[in-house]
């Protein structure tokens, strides 16, 4: 892959994406066999979260040190930032360090970019702000190919927070370019405006989106990210757009379910859903580890930068 | 004495071409084929003679912020930029809000020998929306108009006393209108732009209803008000509405608000990141029928200068602003001139006449007998936005590497002729 960095699905091609989701399906048996690989070995891999994290951190710690990488973590609360650094100190710090690649998450749409301008290291985008969380589109886009074997054709409904999640914006992304078509699905408080550009259909009413739906992914309600009155309770919010049993058996024959996680049970999923067996959240986990895999290998041994 | 021969004179109400005789700082004579004994002659063949530009709104920094820019910096980077007089913002640390502040900028401009610094007082004590400012003293300082730019007056009652009480000493009330409550923590323009590049978004209304609020509450009181940097299609509206009704309301534009939509924040360029915000397309057309129509009276830099280490930074830890007293002149030309949405006539209103008329300065006209505060710009030559060689401690342009049409060849304030 002759890129240095990976900051969203906006900048990535088609061909680059499929790229990205053929080399993680074959790192799939590696994770399934418990198995290592020293593709990485001598790299020097660096976590750099501004924001809490637990699934994503781990899961690239994981991806970097299956592939024989050696990682480092940085925590922003922990680290010099607290003592006023830039981003963009921080990011020469560590290429100073002889890191190669930064993954970095960070509350500030656009911030991965930043530092990508100012640093050798490959930068890889672990979410930023509302902007694009991309290794979880691809981990969703690869989770979805390996269900159905195809993308194109399928109705993906997306429910729930859409405004403040960069997890729908890469996923409407990914989904649409791959040949998806993509229903996005929530009271107008949390309908980004102009969200149509993304090529997806908007529908306040969740029972009318999941008619022949194939994948229904329910998003929690950031509410880290909210600072006015989007929703008047939790209850309310549940009752029209938390997806329940009943929403599955009106969707497509073959409907699964998919959650970026964490899941709130009670708001946007229910319990029943989340422990159904059409759900793919656990799928998507090992799927998590694979596709960051790949994103990494890609980078670090691509062509030329 | 200096004569500027055959110079295309530009004034609010006609164009032609005179020799024009400046003796010590007064423009002495206006005519054909004048002849002086001594005088230091400029060919002026091809040139645009126009009065002085005088920018309403900028921002000097001082005191208290001088790293982003200074008196003298801020008034040499006006000079360069074709302006004779600036008026500077009063949100410096401190606030410009009592009488000794306003007469410290007037000793600090006229000892700087740039452009003329004109300033603005705040319109209430720490810009903290409470306590009304002493319009009384600092007029008679020097102040030209009070505003709580940068911090709006959220509170309509103290608005309306504002205004009431502006109106005793006909004191110019400068609005930067906007609802705090609408546009708290956004960064950019509400819509598909703010949604694609994952930036909390300022809806539209933020600026228009407050401009509503304020043209209302000027209705009310019969006092004079000025909305400063208007960007949206609804604010013109209110405002041509308005002044179809009598209200004594003016308003101005800024450069970025006609020659920019927010496609610029989509490369997180934080030089793009301005309050109010770069706006849509049909804004921009809105803004430049406005222009066109009489509508805006002023073409305003909303010069806002920051350190360079400030402004790169995450988008959302930028502060707002574009630097604009070096490029205005040149931006409004090609954008609204060359590109035939007004005549040069209009753009003399625009960036001279109307600022001397609506703060009550002299200037704004070359005709015998007033002070020679005059700019001479060459209309036909191309230059390509340097920021890095701006005088204006501030490099933070957006409009950095553009190229645009008619640069300023000679500034005279007073008669001098400034190092541009």
């Amino acid at each position: 892959m002759k890129r240095k960095d990976i900051l969203g699905i906006k900048d990535l091609s088609k061909s680059e994406i499929t790229e990205i989701l053929q080399t993680a399906n074959g790192f799939r048996s590696v994770i399934d066999g418990k198995e290592r690989r020293t593709h990485l070995s001598g790299k020097n891999v660096a976590t750099l979260f501004y924001e809490n994290s637990t699934r994503t951190r781990n899961s690239f710690d994981i991806a970097a040190k299956t592939l024989g990488a050696s990682t480092t973590g940085i925590t922003a609360s922990t680290s010099s930032v607290q003592k006023g650094e830039s981003l963009i100190d921080t990011g020469k710090t560590l290429d100073s360090l002889g890191i190669d690649a930064i993954v970095i998450r960070h509350p500030v749409g656009g911030a991965p970019r930043l530092l990508a301008d100012n640093v050798k290291a490959s930068v890889i985008n672990a979410g930023d702000g509302m902007n694009e969380h991309p290794s979880q589109a691809l981990l969703d886009a690869l989770t979805a190919q390996r269900h159905f074997g195809d993308l194109s054709g399928l109705k993906l409904v997306i429910v729930g927070d859409i405004k403040h999640s960069r997890v729908a914006r890469s996923d409407a992304l990914v989904f649409t370019r791959l040949g998806a078509s993509v229903t996005v699905c929530g009271p107008y408080t949390l309908i980004p405006d102009g969200i149509e550009s993304f090529g997806v259909t908007v529908d306040t009413d969740l029972e009318n989106a999941v008619a022949g739906a194939n994948i229904i992914m329910p998003l929690r309600l950031q509410t880290e990210r909210m600072n006015q009155a989007y929703i008047p309770s939790v209850e309310e919010f549940h009752m029209y757009y938390g997806v329940g049993l009943k929403h599955l058996a009106m969707a497509a024959d073959d409907a699964v379910v998919m959650h970026p996680a964490p899941i709130n049970r009670g708001a946007e999923i229910s319990g029943d859903v989340a422990d159904c067996d059409r759900s793919l959240i656990q799928e998507q986990v090992k799927n998590g580890v694979a596709v960051r895999m790949a994103m990494l290998y890609l980078l670090l041994q691509g062509g030329a930068k | 004495m200096i004569l500027l021969k055959n110079a295309t004179v530009v004034n609010h109400d006609g164009i032609k071409k005179y020799d024009v005789l400046i003796d010590g700082d007064i423009i002495s004579k206006l005519g054909e084929n004048l002849d002086a004994l001594g005088a230091e002659t400029i060919d002026c063949e091809g040139k645009l003679l126009f009065p002085g530009f005088i920018d309403m709104h900028c921002h000097l920094r001082e005191p208290g912020q001088t790293h982003k820019e200074d008196i003298a910096s801020g008034t040499a980077a006006a000079v360069s930029g074709g302006y004779t007089a600036v008026c500077c913002m009063p949100n410096t640390t401190p606030p410009i809000d009592n009488a000794a502040l306003v007469k410290y900028v007037r000793e600090r401009s006229a000892a700087c020998g740039n452009a003329e610094a004109y300033p603005i007082g705040a319109i209430t004590v720490g810009q903290g929306g409470k306590t009304l400012c002493e319009f009384g003293a600092m007029k008679a300082a020097g102040a030209v108009a009070v505003s709580d730019d940068g911090l709006p007056v959220g509170d309509g009652a103290v608005m309306l006393n504002a205004l009431r009480y502006a109106k005793t000493f006909d004191m110019l009330v400068i609005s930067h209108s906007e609802d705090k409550s609408l546009s708290a923590g956004g960064v950019v323009n509400e819509g598909e732009n703010a949604t694609a590049a994952g930036l909390r978004g300022i809806p539209s209304a933020a600026e228009s209803a407050a401009v509503a609020r304020d043209v209302l509450l000027a209705e009310q009181t019969g006092a004079r008000i000025h909305i400063a940097h208007v960007s949206t299609a609804n604010s013109i509206d209110i405002i041509r509405a308005a002044k179809k009704r009598g209200v004594k309301v003016t308003c101005e534009t800024c450069p970025h608000y006609f020659s920019a939509t927010d496609d610029e924040i989509l490369s997180y360029n934080t030089n793009a990141k301005i309050n109010p915000p770069l706006r849509s397309q049909s804004d921009v057309d809105a803004v430049i029928e406005g222009l066109a129509d009489g509508t805006i009276d002023v073409i305003a830099t909303d010069h806002a200068p920051h350190g360079a280490d400030e402004k790169n930074k995450e988008f959302d830890y930028a502060p707002f602003g574009t630097v604009g007293l070096e490029t205005a002149f040149s931006l409004a030309y090609t954008e609204l001139v060359r590109n035939e949405k007004i005549e040069l006539t209009e753009l003399c209103k625009l960036m001279s006449y109307n600022p001397a008329k609506i703060l009550g300065l002299d200037g704004g006209v070359i005709r015998a007998g007033v002070r020679a505060d005059i700019t001479l710009v060459n209309p036909d030559d191309e230059l390509t936005v340097d920021a890095s060689l701006f005088r204006s401690k501030g490099k933070n342009s957006l409009f950095d590497g553009w190229r645009l049409m008619g640069r300023i060849e000679k500034v005279f304030v007073g008669g001098e002729e400034k190092i541009i």
